[in-house]
């Protein structure tokens, strides 16, 4: 089933302040039964210092709804009010050492019910709630129909392409292409009977993509001039498997920081049949081409080193300490692997 | 600790240590192709034959011929739906019902979107039971095929599958059923029947997984979905899978042997089961059709919690069993079958599916007789549609719903 932390499990079978709070002076009610969520949770506030003395939880939902719930109250007890409205449903996350992408909801529910709950006290309006949810597409990075749909109509997104540059779905394994294409053809054909479209620009399902032309040399360096030519050598394409390559001088070197330490050139062709300074050149290229969903969200990531089956990366902005990284690293990882042939571990480090 | 307790045999099987040791010698002694002249294989093709013989008796084939090995339970439906689509010139049109498993569900969704198809997804009332005017109303001769299956997953509850195959036949349409949770559990005679397809699954009585069945009755007109070899009479082709088609067999022999007997037992066990939790629980129900159900599926509904932080709390217990709850599948809405029957969101999300088999003891249901009553109440005590007085859903009011 779902692989939940140990704190997750803790806090679901011994969850701490469960059950109702008779003089409790704010109260937040989210969900309902029918979305199979719902949590009550009941504050007991100090009028003069605004601090949170105490909070109770009452919930109906699954193992993680529950963990989340009570994890919600374990930190807020002691806070202000004011301290408390700057709590995000990551918060409540990495409290309990990470949620499976499918249950992060859980964690939104409760930042909402504690919304509800500080607006309950302060005697302030709720803002609207836009929150919905839909079947979860996009598995590595945990994006939902509901989003997904939002973003191809705001910003009227007709390619696969688009659709994953701005939301992610699809930027990892690949394999939710299927759902992708059928909810971007769906939306945009909902699009054009609304006028919000033209019929040309819809995208078909199914609509074939344009055939990538591939060039029919050998291997190129990114961003880098051609290593100079050695003149008894027979000219262009380079054999990549070719055992003279690893005699062959280094190639030129790189003006990108990032690639200085793994271009050294190496003393045995690595495992994969590569040299190692060819491996490394595939990597920071996948990791090149994956760098605008990165950026959209923004972070960035940098390739440092490959040691062995270690490619170590450097994570900032956003993307550093946010709990989807570890999901984002493996779909580096996987493209890694299969570009190398052979399994590779994808670790974040500190700036060197 | 006490012994583990097994409920989920509507999930899968504990491969019975008979079927093992029937299996072993053909994964490296003779491990050759059927296909093949030499002695590496030369008792393979023997020991097919017997395994489709032993499944032949017990689903009541005329010949052993109408059976062709699939991979399984999905595959055979596959097969099936997409083969009648073909054979078939002129009529676009499926029927179904609302409550079939994914196999059937997801395959007539994607036919409808994509592939110009007509499906009419036949509704159930409360109990599960088929709306037959409905299906009577949707059956016209632009009907290619009909696919009903013969007990529900989740419920239990039996169709009434040979007079919905005569009725099909009446508009010259082919009938298949999805029995995988029928073969085994339910004594079964196609010769005796009007049904033309029928798909079954190795792993739901007791044998290996990976392998089913598609029954194909004699002279009804076919298209593989799979073409290359001549396997199966060139109707799947593939090299047979020698050590689970052998599995197989000595499965359906077993079932076959123990059917009856073991039917009367679980049935008293299911009933017992039932009975003792709507006693100590409140607030809780059995769903399915209490007439005609398979003997070991008892669904039971406790309202006002929700069923993955039951099973978590059973598995706690050492007891596995299954849920119709949203948040076990990773979708939002509670099980397709449950809404179907209009059980009400409040009960939907907390209904708990046990599944027995002919190895589930007096002791076993004891013990979740014991300990669900405390699990039950814990979590009531967390929801906040309960309180001490018991169950308020009006108490509740969210602001976001």
């Amino acid at each position: 089933m779902w692989d939940y932390s140990d704190k997750v499990k803790e806090y679901f079978f011994n969850p701490k302040n469960a059950g109702a709070l008779s003089d409790a002076n704010a109260v937040g009610e989210v969900g309902s039964l029918s979305c199979g969520d719902a949590l009550k949770l009941m504050l007991k506030v100090n009028p003069d210092t605004d601090i949170i003395e105490d909070a109770k939880f009452q919930t109906f939902g699954c193992g993680s709804a529950i963990a989340s719930s009570s994890a919600l109250t374990e930190l807020i007890i002691g806070k202000t009010i004011a301290e408390a409205r700057t709590l995000t449903n990551q918060d409540i996350a990495d409290f309990l050492d990470g949620l499976p992408p499918e249950k992060m909801h859980c964690s939104v529910m409760g930042q909402e019910a504690l919304h509800a709950a500080v607006a309950a006290y302060t005697g302030e309006e709720l803002e609207e709630d836009d929150h919905e949810e839909g079947a979860l597409i996009c598995k590595c990075f945990g994006v939902d129909a509901g989003m997904i749909e939002r973003a191809i109509r705001t910003n009227r997104l007709n390619t696969l392409e688009m659709v994953t540059f701005y939301t992610k779905a699809g930027g990892g394994c690949s394999s939710c292409r299927e759902p992708l294409e059928e909810l971007l053809a769906d939306t945009n054909a909902a699009m054009v009977a609304e006028g919000l479209m033209p019929e040309a620009d819809a995208y078909i399902f199914g609509a074939a993509p344009k055939p990538e032309k591939k060039k029919p040399q050998g291997f190129i360096i990114p961003d880098q001039p051609p290593a100079p030519k050695l003149a008894p050598q027979p000219s262009a394409p380079v054999q990549i498997a070719m055992p003279a390559l690893a005699a062959a001088p280094a190639p030129a070197p790189a003006p990108e920081p990032a690639l200085e330490l793994a271009l050294e050139p190496a003393p045995q062709p690595a495992a994969s049949g590569l040299s190692a300074a060819k491996e490394a050149i595939l990597a920071a290229r996948i990791i090149e081409e994956l760098r605008p969903v990165f950026r959209r969200d923004g972070g960035d990531v940098e390739l440092v080193d490959m040691e062995g089956s270690m490619v170590l990366v450097h994570l900032t902005g956003a993307c550093s300490g946010c709990q989807l990284a570890s999901q984002t690293l493996g779909g580096i990882q996987q493209k890694i692997s299969e570009a190398l042939g052979r399994t590779v571990r994808v670790m974040p480090v500190a700036t060197v | 600790m006490t012994n583990p307790v097994y409920l989920d045999n509507n999930a899968t099987t504990r491969v019975f240590p008979d079927v093992v040791d029937a299996m072993l010698p053909y994964f490296s002694e003779q491990f050759g192709n059927a296909s093949s002249i030499h002695a590496f294989g030369s008792e393979v093709g023997g020991a097919l034959r017997k395994a489709r013989k032993a499944l032949q008796a017990l689903i009541g084939a005329e010949f052993d011929h109408e059976i062709i090995f699939t991979s399984g339970g999905t595959e055979s439906n596959n097969t099936a739906v997409r083969s009648a689509l073909q054979v078939m010139p002129g009529r676009n049109e499926v029927i179904t019902s609302t409550v079939e498993h994914p196999a059937i569900l997801t395959l007539c969704d994607w036919l409808e979107k994509h592939e110009n198809i007509i499906v009419h997804r036949i509704p159930v009332d409360g109990q599960g039971r088929l709306d037959v005017e409905a299906y009577r109303a949707a059956l016209s001769e632009r009907v290619a095929i009909v696919s009903f299956m013969w007990a529900n997953n989740e419920t239990g509850t039996v169709f009434p599958v040979d007079g919905l195959a005569e009725m099909a036949h009446e508009v010259g349409a082919l009938f298949h059923t999805d029995a995988v949770q029928a073969v085994g559990k339910l004594p079964i005679d196609l010769k005796t029947t009007e049904i033309d397809m029928l798909s079954l699954s190795s792993h739901k009585f007791h044998g290996p997984k990976g392998l089913g069945a598609l029954y194909l009755r004699k002279g009804t007109r076919f298209r593989p979905l799979l073409r290359g070899g001549h396997q199966e009479r060139g109707r799947r082709a593939g090299t047979e899978n020698a050590p689970a088609i052998v599995g197989l067999g000595r499965a359906a022999e077993i079932a076959l042997e123990t059917l009856e007997a073991d039917a009367a037992r679980m049935t008293a066990l299911r009933d017992r089961l039932e009975q003792g939790l709507v006693q100590r629980i409140g607030h809780c129900f059995v769903t399915g059709d209490p007439y005609d159900r398979l003997p070991n599926t008892a669904t039971v509904a406790f309202e006002y919690i929700e069923g993955e932080a039951i099973l978590l709390k059973l598995n706690q217990a050492g007891i596995a069993a299954s849920s119709g709850s949203a948040c076990t599948s990773g979708s939002l809405e509670p099980s397709h079958v449950l809404r179907a029957m209009d059980i009400p969101f409040t009960a939907a999300h907390g209904a708990i599916r046990f599944s027995l088999s002919r190895e589930t003891t007096d002791a076993d249901i004891d013990r979740v007789l014991e300990v669900m009553p405390g699990i039950i109440s814990g979590l009531r005590d967390m929801s906040p549609f309960w309180s001490e007085q018991g169950a308020q859903p009006e108490g509740f009011n969210p602001e976001y719903a």
